[in-house]
């Protein structure tokens, strides 16, 4: 059966927050859970240790827990909190960067790659394979038809590389050193107040139309829409695809979840696709469109 | 310091050789480089004739090779590496770590440099480029900052290119897919952002609308110039706000910048414009030219003619420039 994971948490949530979401995550019927801050250094609610202990809650619990690392790199710092991640033997990492990628494999340690790698060929994964990639995730910006490719050609070359969507929630698109949310505030990004903690689910970016385009999160944004390939998941299931992610919400993430866990035992809820924060849906990465365009499921 | 400029076209790589280039980047006609554009770049034919011209005046050439090819493009990729190699481009700028394997394996003769849309931005990164392809150069993505840069400069086992001057990225280069979500191409995917067949100008009785896949950028009052609607730079609004969300229309210029750069050991400034015409990149060129004559005639004396600011100022979007990221307060 289909894997289910719960990516890193993409927003600032006070630790509380954090704690609480774990604990009822624990119960939740999700394989694989991704832990860390892989958004902004300043985020620093939960320092290392407390990483370490959700995961090991969430390992008791039966979960495959993974470290993942910050996506930007910028600082000494932050190759100081990537050095003690990498150097870890308990968790697998998930490298989100090239930094990553060689701080693993000089420890050699297996690590999994997440979306914001460039993995886009088959090449690169026979190359990653070699130097320890247990499994990868496909680039959001990617569809069907290229990850359909890429599985096949994989499969040709004997390569067991699992595939992992991301399925569900605000598409994480760019990241950038200056941070958007300080600049609504007119604060700079080192003394920014820590305001995304007003945002939990980040803040909404409009067209004079208002239309909804982004979603400002600190240094990253992110779609405006909720990606959603619920409806695809038997497709993705015949294809190959090994596991499926939903980014975490601070509301619903239980319903989310539960009604993914339903299609992939094939009990597939008739109603219209979630809408738990009010965001509209968006698929069209998947079908090789714009990813803000909805387009009819073709999956079920 | 080495002077890297821009060539969209054969005028523009000889502009930019006579105006004093030390290297010149251009990129073949298709989505194999991150400036693809109609009627720009250069068929073998022309970049045989470029880089005869650049190597006669004693400039060099580089080849941009920069996005990322998917199965379905895998042997159109492959086969712009082997004609890069072939035409004796001086270096090949790759992205994807599978084109740079390739490369490294099938060309190894061949300089590589990491593009900045292979987004390295620190010196373990650049470590993974190095150990792995063997690559003799990488270009900065424009998100460090003066002091970051200098830490990366201080480990870096590679020689560095920085940006000094022209457009602005202000994301994480190789890693922004904003584009491919409001049209369908991206820099990564198709050498593209904001492209312009997704483009529209509408006037309107509330002003000059541009457009993006039908998506509205910005809207230009009496009196405002309006600029191309690169979507990270429209109005849009945040709670109740409306004003540049992600950033303005402004260009980066890093000339009070290169007695540091120089300082910090960095090998190259780059110009970027492959966009841009043969006139733009004369002045440009000539102006670089003469801020780095002038830095190497003794680092401790250098000053920014304020002619060249404003030779630099008339050439930016807006305008207007900045030293975006390398100032600290700019985040």
């Amino acid at each position: 059966m289909m894997k289910l994971s719960l990516g890193p948490i993409l927003w600032f949530w006070s630790k509380q927050t954090v704690f609480d979401f774990y604990a009822n995550a624990a119960d939740w019927p999700v394989d694989t859970v991704y832990l860390g801050e892989t958004v902004c250094s300043r985020r620093r609610e939960l320092k290392l240790a407390d990483w370490f202990e959700i995961a090991s809650v969430l390992k008791e619990s039966g979960k495959q827990v993974v470290l993942s690392t910050q996506t930007l790199i910028e600082s000494e710092a932050d190759l100081r909190a990537l050095r003690k991640i990498c150097s870890q033997q308990e968790y697998l990492v998930e490298a989100n960067d090239q930094s990553a990628l060689q701080l693993a494999t000089q420890n050699q340690l297996p690590f999994v790659t997440g979306p914001s790698m460039n993995l886009y060929n088959t090449a690169t994964l026979k190359l990653l394979a070699k130097q320890g990639l247990k499994g990868w995730s496909l680039p959001v910006e990617l569809g069907r038809e290229t990850l359909q490719q890429l599985i096949v050609e994989l499969k040709n070359e004997g390569l067991d590389l699992p595939a992992e969507v991301f399925a569900w929630g605000f598409l994480p698109l760019a990241w950038s050193s200056r941070c958007f949310t300080a600049r609504h505030y007119n604060l700079p990004k080192d003394n920014c107040e820590f305001r995304c903690l007003q945002h939990p689910d980040g803040m909404e970016l409009r067209s004079r139309e208002s239309q909804e385009l982004f979603r400002l999160n600190g240094i990253s944004t992110l779609s405006g829409s909720r990606y959603d390939l619920m409806r695809e998941i038997p497709d993705m299931e015949r294809m190959g695809v090994a596991t499926v992610r939903l980014s975490p919400e601070h509301q619903g993430m239980a319903e989310v979840v539960r009604r993914y866990d339903q299609v992939r035992r094939g009990e597939a809820p008739a109603s219209d696709p979630l809408q738990l924060v009010e965001a509209p849906p968006c698929n069209g990465y998947w079908y090789g469109k714009p990813g803000m365009d909805l387009v009819p499921s073709q999956g079920l | 310091m080495e002077l890297v400029c821009p060539a969209g076209s054969l005028p523009a790589l000889k502009t930019a050789v006579d105006n004093g280039a030390d290297a010149v980047y251009l990129g073949f006609k298709d989505s194999t480089n991150a400036r693809q554009f109609a009627g720009l770049n250069f068929n073998d034919k022309r970049a045989a004739e470029g880089i005869e011209y650049a190597h006669s005046k004693g400039a060099r050439v580089f080849c941009a090779i920069n996005t990322y090819p998917q199965p379905d493009g895998w042997e159109t990729w492959k086969g712009a590496v082997d004609r890069a190699a072939a035409l004796g481009v001086d270096a090949i700028i790759l992205a994807d770590m599978g084109l740079l394997d390739y490369a490294a394996n099938k060309h190894p003769q061949v300089n590589r440099h990491l593009s900045v849309q292979g987004s390295a931005t620190s010196y373990e990164a650049l470590r993974f480029y190095k150990d792995n392809f063997d690559i003799r150069r990488a270009v900065l993505p424009r998100v460090l900052s003066i002091d970051q840069v200098r830490g990366v400069a201080k480990h870096s086992p590679v020689e560095l290119e920085v940006f000094a001057f022209g457009s602005l990225c202000i994301m994480a280069e190789g890693r922004c897919y904003l584009s491919s979500y409001l049209t369908d191409e991206s820099p990564n995917t198709r050498g593209a952002c904001s492209p312009a067949k997704a483009v529209r100008w509408h006037e309107t009785p509330n002003g000059l609308e541009s457009r993006l896949n039908d998506v509205l950028i910005d809207r230009y009052g009496k009196g405002e110039s309006a600029g191309y609607p690169t979507l990270c730079k429209g109005r849009f609004e945040v709670e109740g706000s409306v004003y540049h969300a992600i950033e303005e229309p402004v260009s980066l210029n890093t000339l009070d910048l290169l007695p540091e750069l120089k300082e910090l050991g960095i090998s190259a400034v780059k110009i970027e414009g492959r966009q841009r015409s043969p006139s733009y990149i004369a002045d440009v060129a000539r102006t670089w030219r003469q801020a780095l004559n002038r830095l190497d005639a003794g680092a401790g004396d250098f000053r920014v003619d304020p002619t060249w600011n404003s030779t630099l100022a008339g050439l930016s979007e807006g305008g207007l420039t900045t030293i975006g990221a390398y100032h600290r307060k700019w985040k």
